[in-house]
């Protein structure tokens, strides 16, 4: 990562701010419109931030993987699915059935992906219809069984719903218990502190996501598994030809790369809201492909990426708040499906390359062959 | 050296893949600290011995010994654990990793977790000193020259403790310096107790450094021979398993009017760097003129701006008469070009059509290949048939790709092409490289009818004596300039390797 696509996205994401700001300050101060925007874009980055983690291990190891959107939508239903199944066929408590969704959904997305690296390592299956074949998959599988399992005569919970055994709880940074007696009887201190410490307060998913980021960064480009992992991608006869198993190495990566896609699934149903519905996924695990390019195949730099998105999603939710006091001048941030674009205009712009040109590793997508 | 005792010998070996018996009931043994050459034509079986010795393939029969212990080698991995290092033809080295990381790979040293880069480094250091091996170990691979990445590949054998270090076509990709250098690191080596298998085709270079020579053909070991009881002829003959004639006959004969005219053109490479500065030379018909130069000096991109391939900046190009600076490749070979271009797979063929589709490349759009915009199949059938008799190509049919040919038969492919049009002028960059003898011969032979025809032909070659034994006049690029133009008899080897070297020219 360059400082040149470093400052890009932090234009973009203090263009995204700043619209809101100047919308919404007759409303509220800016102090509490950035770090609400702050506290929204890391959460709903999260996906994004794991999609493109996923996306990162597959490719440094040479197999392009596609089928990230479908490994989350199927993650997704079945750590939803599994959760329900422990509550109420099980009788766990709410807590540990959440914690054993979130397990079956990691582990969907490891089977998802061994799918994937069978087709390709194995079977050398061209890897985009390789990919294809899982997102395709994914749709038809959680929607047949969805509406199998709770509509229609005769479904197995009797044509409804039951209630799910909840979502994960906020973790609470206590930052302003900390600041409590320091700005002692300013209230104006302690607004701000209590303003800044939303942005803190997030959930497990979103807050491993960022974790992952720099274990991720570590693993690869400073261990053994990462140096070897990143040899198979870019040169896998050199790699073979000191003794590193080439077909392991990518069975490996491949699989955890669908494990983080399987958390990043879970925090669609066990993490944001607790329920599933058809295509939930809308396009975020191919939106993660863009930001692992534009990160350069980075784990920080498809972060940064990542948090774009989730600006321009927190502004899109933003702007819904502030409807009623946009300027008219600026009335065409009233449709929101105008301000629902800015994602996808903005995949598109990264895409181009304008912003400079980034380098796959040198042998992904090509299986390897003795 | 005769005395020395056998560190690894390979008996009755036999390898059989589909349609070729690659190796058949081969006998091989290396002493300690010698250089064993192993000397034959592509195809003769040298790689896959290799191959075999350390694990990338596995034999179907015969039986190899390390140390004097029967050893099983079903992978590198085996094969690095019994001491064996290989330096692949094709280096085997990451572009995008350090020196010191690719080295490490796969015996990595870690400390904490950690990949431990200093303590590797300090390693990679170490052994530079003792053998001579200048590399830095931080710095990134790719954009080191190719000569230095060859020391990397050879650090990576030695890290591992490898006493035995197999050199496949070490010397393929390397200027005249470069291998010089290489012959004294593998001097130094052997000096050290390290023994070597050199693989090659080359004749000259087997004579100077080997200390026994084993020659294959197609698949069998033909003889081990000393070299102060051999000569060049006798190897060949060996090689090739038939007479070769190494000199290049040509007569002597008046040039004619001239062809090529270059006044003054100046080139800049991608990077937007200017690799040609004012050059200016004229080529007559029945008349070689040889570009000698260290590779890298600017001799790419003259042929590119020559072929339009790519626009001078400055000055200008007349072929016959006719100004054709900056023209497109259609209308330079239109007005007689014949191109050999300097990398056959990726300029001179398309290796994913038919060798009959390649033969066709310059002129399919005109009669008789085309009518009415529509190809005719029995036309190029026709072509490709009388070119692969006529130029000798060793294909099974017309309709085989022509990526599945040997170098030597891709290379004549393009001869074929190339030289049985009408041309005026033909441009051979780097025409043999990579060859073995007999198509070396073949090509040389072709070059040399050419200009008994009246073509001008500029020949391009890192290969010293390529250049002598082909041209009339010699010019020597340095740097982007011709710094010196002289007629092919009145100068010596010495002379030419001085000013490749950028000796300054005395003034005549």
């Amino acid at each position: 990562m360059d400082w040149k696509r470093f400052s890009f996205i932090a234009l973009i994401i203090i263009v995204l701010f700043g619209v809101v700001v100047m919308i919404g300050q007759v409303k509220q101060p800016p102090l509490l419109i950035v770090t609400s925007m702050l506290a929204t874009t890391i959460a709903v980055a999260t996906p994004l931030t794991l999609g493109a983690l996923s996306g990162v291990f597959c490719e440094r190891a040479g197999v392009v993987n596609i089928g990230i959107e479908g490994m989350m939508l199927t993650a997704a239903f079945f750590g939803w699915l599994g959760g329900i199944y422990m509550y109420h066929i099980f009788g766990f408590t709410p807590a540990v059935s959440i914690a054993l969704g979130v397990f079956f959904a990691v582990l969907t997305g490891g089977l998802m992906s061994l799918l994937h690296a069978v087709l390709s390592i194995t079977f050398k299956v061209d890897q985009i219809i390789g990919g294809t074949v899982i997102n395709i998959l994914a749709v038809g599988l959680t929607g047949f069984l969805n509406r199998q399992l709770f509509f229609g005569k005769g479904s197995v919970f009797g044509g409804s719903v039951p209630g799910s055994p909840g979502v994960l709880p906020t973790i609470h940074v206590p930052l302003t218990e900390l600041f409590t007696s320091i700005c002692g009887s300013s209230a104006a201190c302690l607004q701000n502190v209590q303003a800044i410490n939303r942005v803190f307060d997030q959930k497990p998913i979103a807050i491993s996501a960022i974790l992952l980021v720099f274990l991720s960064h570590y693993i690869l480009f400073n261990t053994r598994w990462g140096l070897r992992t990143r040899a198979v991608g870019e040169h896998p006869k050199a790699a073979d030809t000191v003794g590193i198993n080439v077909v392991k190495m990518r069975y490996a990566n491949v699989i955890i790369g669908g494990m983080f896609a399987g958390l990043a699934g879970a925090y669609f149903t066990i993490e944001s809201v607790p329920s599933f519905e058809p295509l939930l996924t809308n396009g975020r695990g191919f939106i993660s492909l863009a930001a692992m390019i534009f990160g350069n195949w980075t784990p920080i730099g498809a972060w940064a990426a990542a948090l774009v998105f989730g600006a321009s999603q927190a502004m899109l939710i933003n702007m819904q708040i502030y409807r009623d006091v946009i300027p008219p001048a600026w009335s065409f941030l009233q449709e929101s499906y105008i301000v629902g674009l800015t994602p996808y205009i903005l995949t598109m712009i990264i895409l181009t390359g304008i912003i400079g040109k980034t380098t796959p590793p040198a042998a992904d997508g090509v299986p390897y062959e003795k | 050296m005769s005395e020395s005792k056998i560190v690894l010998e390979a008996k009755g070996i036999t390898k059989q893949f589909p349609g070729v018996l690659a190796n058949d009931n081969v006998n091989f043994d290396l002493r300690k600290g010698e250089i064993h050459a192993l000397l034959g034509e592509n195809g003769a079986g040298k790689s896959t011995l290799m191959n075999l010795l350390y694990g990338l393939h596995n034999p179907d029969k015969g039986e190899i010994s390390v140390g004097g212990k029967t050893a099983t080698i079903l992978s590198p991995k085996d094969s690095i654990a019994l001491g064996i290092g290989m330096v692949h033809q094709h280096f085997m080295l990451i572009p995008v990793f350090t020196v010191a990381e690719n080295v490490m790979l796969g015996d990595e040293t870690v400390k904490n977790g950690s990949l431990d880069r200093a303590t590797v480094a300090a390693r990679i250091t170490e052994i530079s000193k003792q053998y001579g091996l200048d590399v830095d170990p931080n710095a990134l691979v790719g954009p080191l020259p190719v000569g230095i990445q060859q020391r990397v590949e050879i650090v990576k054998t030695l890290y591992r403790n490898a006493e035995i270090v197999i050199l496949d076509e070490p010397t393929a990709v390397l200027t005249p310096q470069e291998a010089d250098d290489l012959f004294r690191i593998m001097r130094d080596l052997t000096a050290r107790g390290v023994s070597i298998i050199f693989i090659t085709h080359k004749l000259k270079e087997v004579l100077a450094i080997a200390d026994r020579i084993t020659v294959m053909r197609a698949g069998r070991v033909i003889n081990t021979v000393i070299p102060s009881e051999t000569d060049s002829a006798q190897l060949a003959n060996m090689m090739v398993g038939r007479q070769v004639i190494l000199t290049v006959d040509k007569k002597d004969h008046e040039a004619e009017e001239e062809i090529l005219k270059v006044e003054g053109i100046s080139v800049r490479d991608q990077r937007d760097l200017e690799t040609v500065h004012n050059v200016s030379f004229t080529v007559r018909g029945g008349e070689v003129l040889g570009i000698a130069g260290v590779q890298g000096n600017g001799q790419t991109e003259l042929s590119e701006a020559l072929t339009g391939l790519r626009s001078p900046t400055t000055g200008k190009v007349t072929i016959d008469g006719k100004d054709l600076t900056g023209k497109s490749p259609r209308i330079i070979t239109e007005a007689g070009l014949g191109h050999i271009p300097e990398d056959r797979q990726r300029h001179g063929l398309v290796l994913s059509y038919s060798v009959a589709d390649n033969m066709a490349l310059c002129d399919y759009y005109h009669a008789p290949f085309s009518s009415r915009g529509v190809i005719q199949p029995k036309a190029l059938d026709e072509n490709s048939r009388r070119l692969i008799s006529a130029f000798d190509v060793r294909t099974p049919s017309p309709f085989v790709n022509a990526g599945k040919l040997s170098g030597g038969n891709q290379q004549k492919v393009i001869v074929a092409r190339e030289l049985s049009r009408n041309v005026k002028l033909v441009i051979a960059n780097q025409p043999t490289r990579g060859l073995d003898v007999g198509s070396i011969e073949y090509i040389h032979g072709e070059i040399i009818k050419m200009r008994g025809r009246g073509v001008a032909v500029l020949l391009i070659s890192a290969e010293l004596d390529e250049i002598m034994a082909l041209s009339d006049r010699i010019a020597v690029m340095y740097r982007g300039q011709i710094v010196a133009i002289v007629d092919a008899k009145k100068t010596t080897r010495e002379q030419l390797g001085l000013w490749m070297a950028g000796a300054q020219v005395q003034a005549a």
